[in-house]
């Protein structure tokens, strides 16, 4: 907890917690995300033993959505055909900003064992959209998956989103200035 | 001035009631990346043509580029729920192709691994089917059991779901120490949870009210379609390749086909389909203990393994059966240390096409439970 250490004694005054917004905003964002309900092969169905008693993915906070449009993250769980891609970049773009991608598998990273012959096989997932984690295996192990899962929430916590945007502001005013 | 046309037009042959709906291929019950063209009559579906093709992995084009053993792992990643079932046809084809004799120990390890491997099957496809009629707690259930399962054979293999352990001649290591133990304890486990199951599950009012009566699938349909499988004994056919022709040592063992008898409903409907599972996984349960009565403890497991995989000239087909139906191999060999080809009879394949004839007339939420009793896995569908 990034924003609890650095208090001396966080709870004997009543509990106040110091931080800049973009802190709080990035801790809440990250233990709170919500993943496109989807698996492509093998590795959906360790996906599948993750989502259940055992591993419990639902601890960070994570809930299965089937809509794009809820979606914080996709995770691309198993081979990435040349038919499937489409259907893939299109999923990516109906989802809201924030979003991110976790890659899950050599296939998904790479096109894995079928990237000598596979002729319909995608070689990564990476060439149509772009990806946050890569997460390798075959298929991983579902602890592999949830520490790209922890990997991804700590890519979150360190994400700007202020400083970002007046960082923007002021390259399109450059921008503008240059144009006149 | 504007002058007005008259059309003239059949009203009889304009369709206007029926809508198409697109169900995947991205869809949270298609069982992966299955797209169902779905006609509708209001909420009744009229029509539906499977698409397939989106995880056609080029399996027959890779194997020809391989040596015979370098195929195995290939075929794991045909239908990833049931490996050991799926290395099993192909190695006993090339074996049969070659002339070898495995020795006994190898022979029963194959047949506990397989019989494992279905127990771990049905219960994906029973958690799964419990998910589509809306019972999440079976899942749960299910998947604590079936990761004991897979911790034997990560411990035996090395491997969780794909494991390359049939080698041709042999297998890729022995088993540890303490597996026969081990074994029976998760056939004991298998068998108190099944019974939890059939409380929770099967015999639920809510479950046999969505199930029974529900996509029936008579007979004859069943075998002119070529089902096979819990698909084709749910219609009451008492076909399993196990006794119709004992390949392995499977003539050594004690055990019955479970078939669907109508018990809540008609013969053939979704609850049959599962129920077959169910006594399936007893059954397993049965050739297990007897098998590891019967296995000796002695024996290298590698002493069949030929130097160089080279079979002479010719082509065969042997199938097996598969958790999901009959699985075979037709492999051409011209001489030379890689296949000329390698063909995959995929049960759930055929098992699909079956889908449009027993979902008319149907709601549309009873397709989705119909789909699932049928338990297909797209990775063995577009290969």
């Amino acid at each position: 907890m990034g924003l609890l250490d650095r208090l001396d004694n966080p709870y004997d005054t009543g509990g106040i917690v110091l931080g800049t917004l973009e802190d709080i905003l990035n801790w809440g964002r990250s233990k709170s995300d919500w993943y496109l309900h989807f698996g492509l092969a093998c590795c959906a169905i360790e996906f599948m033993s993750m989502n259940a008693s055992h591993f419990d993915f639902m601890r960070f906070g994570i809930i299965p959505r089937a809509t794009p449009r809820q979606a914080d993250f996709i995770m691309i769980t198993g081979t990435v055909t040349l038919k499937m891609a489409e259907r893939i970049k299109l999923l990516w773009e109906q989802m809201a900003e924030p979003k991110y991608c976790i890659s899950v598998g050599s296939c998904a990273n790479s096109g894995g064992p079928y990237w000598q012959y596979g002729y319909h096989v995608l070689k990564g997932v990476d060439r149509i959209i772009p990806v946050h984690v890569y997460v390798p295996g075959c298929p991983p192990r579902p602890e592999a998956m949830e520490e790209g899962m922890m990997k991804l929430q700590s890519l979150i916590d360190q994400q700007a989103i202020f400083r970002k945007r007046k960082k923007l502001a002021e390259e399109e005013e450059l921008l503008q200035i240059k144009q006149r | 001035m504007t002058t007005t046309k008259f059309v003239d037009i059949d009203f009889s042959k304009i369709d206007s009631d029926r809508m198409r709906l697109n169900v995947g291929p991205q869809h949270p019950s298609t069982h992966g990346v299955l797209r169902l063209e779905v006609e509708l009559d209001g909420e009744v579906v009229t029509n539906v043509i499977p698409h397939i093709g989106y995880l056609h992995r080029c399996f027959e084009k890779i194997a020809e580029n391989m040596n015979y053993q370098q195929v195995i792992p290939y075929i794991d990643r045909m239908d990833y729920i049931s490996s050991m079932n799926n290395e099993l046809p192909y190695v006993m084809a090339v074996e049969k192709l070659l002339g070898i004799k495995v020795p006994e120990k190898v022979e029963y390890i194959r047949v506990i691994m397989c019989e494992l491997n279905r127990i771990a099957n049905h219960q994906i496809a029973i958690a799964t089917f419990g998910l589509d009629a809306g019972a999440f707690t079976p899942f749960l259930y299910l998947f604590r059991d079936r990761e004991y399962i897979l911790w034997i054979f990560e411990k035996a293999t090395g491997g969780r779901l794909l494991f390359n352990y049939f080698w041709v001649g042999g297998l890729a290591n022995d088993v540890y120490p303490t597996f026969k133990e081990d074994v029976l304890n998760i056939v004991k486990q298998v068998r108190k949870t099944n019974k939890e199951i059939e409380e929770l599950l099967i015999y639920n009012k809510i479950f046999i009210d969505r199930t029974a009566n529900v996509g029936i699938l008579p007979a004859d349909v069943a075998i002119n379609y070529g089902c096979s499988g819990p698909v084709l004994r749910g219609s009451g056919v008492p076909f399993d390749l196990r006794k119709a022709e004992p390949y392995s040592i499977y003539d050594r063992f004690d055990f019955e086909i479970p078939v669907g008898k109508g018990e809540v409903g008609t013969v053939g409907d979704c609850w049959d389909r599962n129920i077959v599972r169910m006594r399936e996984m007893e059954q397993s349960c049965r050739i297990i203990e007897q098998a590891i009565e019967q296995m000796p403890d002695t024996g290298d497991v590698q002493s069949a393994i030929p130097k160089k995989v080279r079979p002479p000239k010719g082509e065969i087909y042997f199938r097996c059966e598969n958790p999901k139906g009959e699985l075979g191999f037709y492999v051409v060999s011209d001489g030379k240390d890689k296949p000329y080809r390698v063909k995959g009879r995929a049960p759930s394949f055929v098992n699909l096409s079956v889908l449009p004839e027993i979902s008319r007339g149907y709601l549309f939420a009873d397709l989705i439970v119909i789909l699932g009793s049928i338990d297909i896995v797209l990775g063995e569908i577009d290969r």
